[in-house]
């Protein structure tokens, strides 16, 4: 493959680069493994989600007969996560490599073990097993079944064939692919602590590590989520972003008949709004138990509104 | 005969479904191979990670011929009836039906033959229904296909013919996917393609291709390994039959490695690191054969014979461990930072059930029954209250929320650590017992108080709620919580009258009796016998209950019980016939005066005696002794009935014989009501 060549010729030229020494360079070498496959290389969606599938073009994308093949970073935002950066392994923000592909193709799990090699991880030496494991997002009214995917012990991307989105039955079927960067990284670069991971690729003096550019980060956010976050604004956030969504949703419907909608990614913006002020107010504790299933509900709805107003648009298939 | 080889083959097929999956397919291809009129001789189904597998063999080639005799309406019957019977029979017209006479007159009668079709015709037919509506507990579709598998299905293998010659693929196709001769090998280690003809080279071809298709095959080979790396380095498998099941539904190939992890891990409790490495990464730990304590190792099984000998993968795999237990660690140190008590204020907020509030509020009836019942067993009420109002604390942990099973173990370290009484502690973790008919009972006063309110509590909230089990629903494990308070109270000894409870009444106790009838069942107790002592009064002591059911069980073992019965049983008999007759019933004490024959003056005293004797006995819980008091009965009885008519024509005579025999079914209920006994 010409890409395979390519990409050998550049990790000669530039070891800096070499996806099992750099983080960025992992990033460069998925999104030139996905691009040859004839993937859109999006950049990361400009708001707040907690995980790659939040990115319009996986939930909304994923609905309605059209083939849509996209690869793109996701910094993903889990408030709960956070552990003032003294946890070698969990963040509150971290990197998702999202892959998506409708309809999911027949040889996708080739594909995939071909994008481990491209990251450096020769399936001859390591051990790579698909480990059942159903995906279900209770905000996103989505659900869909594959696998967690393991190196050596390690789950290293999930693998999901998605079966419903936003509560509709998705036909085609997209397959969807979430590698998990940071622990990826550290898998392939040998280390133990995110933030030891090498960013740039640099050596001695001009190596730039990833607790240079996040500790800091994850210290603040921390403290913000846990301490800080203000509940009161944050309450009143999300039944703005709740109220804006219905706004946008029941205005976008063209000469006010439900045929053809005019405005299903505003509206899904305001989803995603939602439903990150409410994993913040779910960080702070500030909702009960029994309150949280219905925040969980209200997302939902919106989720499921934006899918049916995705659905009366051209990209849907309308 | 031909044989059939069937191999569906597709992405990786979740572990736990992988055996049921094996016994469904064989199920309805045999099944409906039998229903086609093709009897077989054998079967047998494999699972593997990518593929089911089945074998049938000695299939006849073709169905037999079939004739079928339809009868019809009488001839001349109205037009109507005739053309309903054309229709049914699938003839155009009466013509082809023929006629036969029986008693009533000629009648019509259609006979079909159907010749028997090849079975691999048969064949092609059902397998892709079969697939089509295979039972999945779980399936998706794929693609912009339409078809459900467990996960994206790639080839079918299908062939069908006779040992000495070449088969035939049997000719069906599924949503484009058309059965073949083909298979593929080991996904990593033998990806080719692979012809096959029948189960013989099929299985050997496989092998070859890295593929040990019989899942009990792999978990000897994964068992065997795994206690040779241990045993050589002088350690002990843990054994764990579920995850060895699982793993080798996770291998075509098992190649069983050995690793390790930093001792420094060993100081968290070894269930947490077992929970850990097992949950978390399916693999196996080995403890010390002379401590019997965890070591530092671990076995895993990977699918790959590796290139540097596998190396690499257990580098890998002892880094995750490390990070896991890493996790562990941090949760176990998080969680002795807070004290038990300081996770109380929560609970209110943790509903419990809808009807019977939140978590706080059972806490509070708990451990206000513990106190209670802790005089019953000498506990200290103040650590009874101490152990209940800890007990479930636990659950807020955060090596709980990781690992559900580790619940109540993990509260007993806690309450270890906090420097809480021992007795508390060992409540944290023993109030649960016992979870199963094979757990221990706990023992220790403390511990037994805290188990038993726990679990009245549970039963007496539910059935205030009327949620009680029906049939095979029990979704709050009711039956299990009855059964382990008996247990409890059985096993220890103890005397409870769980009338005197709160919240317990008549039906609740009915149903302790019941359980308590299915648990001395098991133990070969006769469950007549416990009848005859519950239908005595005000029975809610479980232990007295056991007590005077094996008193009753061992007297009646004896010649002099076995008569006795059979006196009593025969009073009972006439009395019941003679108060019918009469239409009054005869209770009360005999005319002492009206005693005339010797028999029935000496059977009169020594019923007083026994009687006297036996509450005695049953007043200070001796139930052997009023057992004994019983049988001196027996003599006496046995004359009565052999010398004594008690239908005679004085009336007043006969009512005081039928009283007299009153009084022998009247004494014997001072043990129990030995008309409920069968034999």
């Amino acid at each position: 493959m010409a890409e395979g060549k390519l990409l050998a010729a550049g990790r000669n030229l530039q070891d800096n680069l070499d996806p099992t020494r750099s983080f960025q360079g992992l990033i460069l070498a998925l999104q030139q493994y996905w691009a040859a496959q004839g993937c859109v290389l999006l950049q990361p969606y400009d708001m707040e989600v907690g995980a790659g599938t939040f990115h319009p073009a996986t939930t909304l994308r994923a609905l309605g007969p059209k083939p849509w093949n996209a690869a793109y970073v996701q910094p993903s935002r889990r408030p709960k996560d956070g552990r003032y950066g003294e946890n070698p392994n969990r963040l509150q923000h971290y990197y998702q490599f999202q892959v998506i592909l409708k309809p999911s193709p027949p040889d996708l799990q080739d594909l995939y073990l071909g994008s481990l090699k491209a990251i450096g991880i020769d399936s001859s030496l390591h051990d790579i097993r698909f480990v059942e494991d159903d995906w279900e997002s209770p905000t996103l009214g989505a659900w869909g079944l594959g696998w967690e995917c393991w190196c050596d012990g390690m789950e290293v991307s999930q693998f999901t064939y998605f079966q419903q989105v936003a509560g509709f039955e998705c036909s085609p079927v997209s397959g969807e692919l979430t590698y998990g960067l940071e622990r990826l990284a550290m898998y392939v670069q040998g280390v133990d602590n995110v933030y030891a991971l090498n960013f740039n690729g640099g050596e001695g003096g001009k190596k730039v590590t990833y607790g240079e550019v996040f500790l800091q980060a994850e210290q603040e956010y921390s403290r913000h989520n846990f301490e800080f976050a203000d509940t009161v604004m944050l309450f009143e956030q999300f039944k703005m972003a709740e109220a804006a969504c219905q706004k946008y949703l029941a205005d976008g419907w063209q000469k006010g008949e439900r045929k053809r909608h005019l405005m299903a990614l505003p509206a899904y913006d305001q989803c995603i709004k939602a439903s990150h002020v409410f994993n913040l107010l779910d960080a702070r504790g500030v909702i009960s138990v029994t309150e949280r299933q219905s925040y969980i509900l209200r997302v939902r709805e919106l989720a499921k509104a934006c899918g049916a107003a995705w659905l009366a648009t051209e990209a849907g298939g309308a | 005969m031909p044989d059939l080889l069937l191999e569906l083959f597709s992405e990786e097929i979740p572990a736990r479904m992988q055996a049921r999956a094996a016994a469904d397919l064989q199920k309805l291809v045999t099944d409906r191979l039998v229903a086609a009129g093709l009897v077989y001789e054998g079967a047998k189904a494999f699972a593997t990670p990518r593929r089911l597998a089945l074998s049938v063999h000695g299939v006849p080639a073709r169905q037999p011929d079939l004739k079928e005799e339809r009868k019809g309406p009488k001839v001349g019957a109205p037009e109507q009836a005739i053309a309903g019977f054309l229709r049914a029979a699938g003839l155009t017209s009466i013509d082809q039906a023929k006629v036969q006479a029986d008693k009533k007159g000629d009648f019509y009668v259609a006979v079909t033959e159907k010749t028997g079709k090849p079975a691999i015709d048969v064949l092609a037919e059902m397998l892709p229904e079969i697939v089509r509506s295979f039972p999945w507990p779980k399936s998706m579709r794929w693609g912009a296909g339409r078809l459900t598998w467990v996960r994206p299905l790639h080839s079918i293998l299908a062939s069908f013919g006779p040992e000495t010659e070449e088969p035939d693929v049997v000719a069906f196709s599924v949503d484009g996917i058309a059965a073949g001769n083909q298979t593929r090998g080991h996904r990593f280690m033998a990806p080719a393609s692979i012809t096959v003809r029948r189960f013989d080279d099929y299985i050997a071809k496989l092998e070859a291709a890295k593929v040990v298709l019989d899942p009990a095959r792999r978990m000897d080979m994964i068992r065997a390994d795994a206690k040779n790396l241990a045993f050589a380095q002088g350690f002990e498998l843990v054994e764990d039959e579920a995850l060895l099941a699982e793993v080798a539904g996770l291998v075509e190939w098992p190649v069983t490695l050995m690793g390790s992890f930093d001792p420094a891990f060993l100081e968290i409790p070894g269930e947490v690191i077992r929970a850990t490495i097992r949950t978390n990464q399916k693999c196996f730990v080995l403890r010390d054969p002379q401590t019997a304590k965890l070591v530092d190792k671990f076995i895993l099984v990977a699918n790959i014979e590796a290139s540097d000998g596998g190396k690499a993968i257990v580098a890998g795999n002892e880094r995750v461990i490390r990070a896991r237990l890493s996790d562990a660690k941090f949760f176990y140190d998080t969680d002795l930072k807070t004290k038990l008590e300081d996770r109380l204020p929560k609970f209110k907020q943790i509903v419990f059930h809808e009807k019977l509030g939140t978590q706080a509020e059972r806490i509070e009836r708990i451990v206000a029954l513990a106190k209670e019942l802790a005089p019953l067993v000498k506990a200290d009420p103040k650590k009874a209250a101490r152990a209940a109002l800890l007990c479930k604390t636990d659950l807020l942990t955060d090596v709980v929320g990781e690992f559900p099973e580790l619940q109540g173990l993990m509260g007993k370290y806690y309450a270890e650590a906090q420097g809480e009484d021992e007795a508390v502690a060992h409540a944290c973790e023993d109030h649960y017992k016992p979870k199963g008919p094979d757990d221990l009972v706990p023992g220790d006063p403390v511990s037994i108080v805290v188990a038993l309110a726990d679990k009245i509590d549970t039963l007496v909230g539910f059935w205030a709620i009327d949620e009680k089990p029906t049939g095979s629903k029990d979704p709050y494990a009711l039956r299990r919580a009855a059964l382990g308070a008996i247990r409890i109270v059985v096993d220890n000894a103890l005397r409870l009258h769980l009338l005197k409870i709160a919240g317990v009444n008549t039906d609740l106790l009915s149903f302790f009796a019941d359980r308590l009838k299915v648990q001395l069942r098991e133990q070969g107790a006769r469950h007549d016998l416990v009848d005859a002592v519950f239908a005595l009064e005000g029975q809610d002591d479980l232990l007295m209950i056991v007590r005077r059911v094996e008193a009753l069980g061992k007297f009646l073992d004896t010649d002099d019980g076995k008569n006795l019965l059979a006196g009593v049983k025969r009073a009972s008999n006439i009395l019941r016939i003679e108060e019918k007759k009469d239409g009054k019933s005869y209770s009360g004490a005999p005319n002492a005066k009206l005693l005339a024959d010797a028999e029935e003056k000496s059977l009169a005293s020594a019923v007083a005696t026994a009687k006297k004797e036996a509450s005695a006995a049953v007043a200070k819980e001796d139930f052997a002794s009023a057992m004994t008091a019983m049988a001196k009965l027996r003599p006496f009885v046995d004359a009565f009935f052999e010398k004594v008519t008690v239908n005679v024509d004085d009336k007043a005579l006969r009512e005081n014989r039928l009283k007299l025999l009153n009084e022998i079914r009247e004494a014997t209920r001072a043990v129990a009501d030995f008309s409920k006994i069968e034999r």
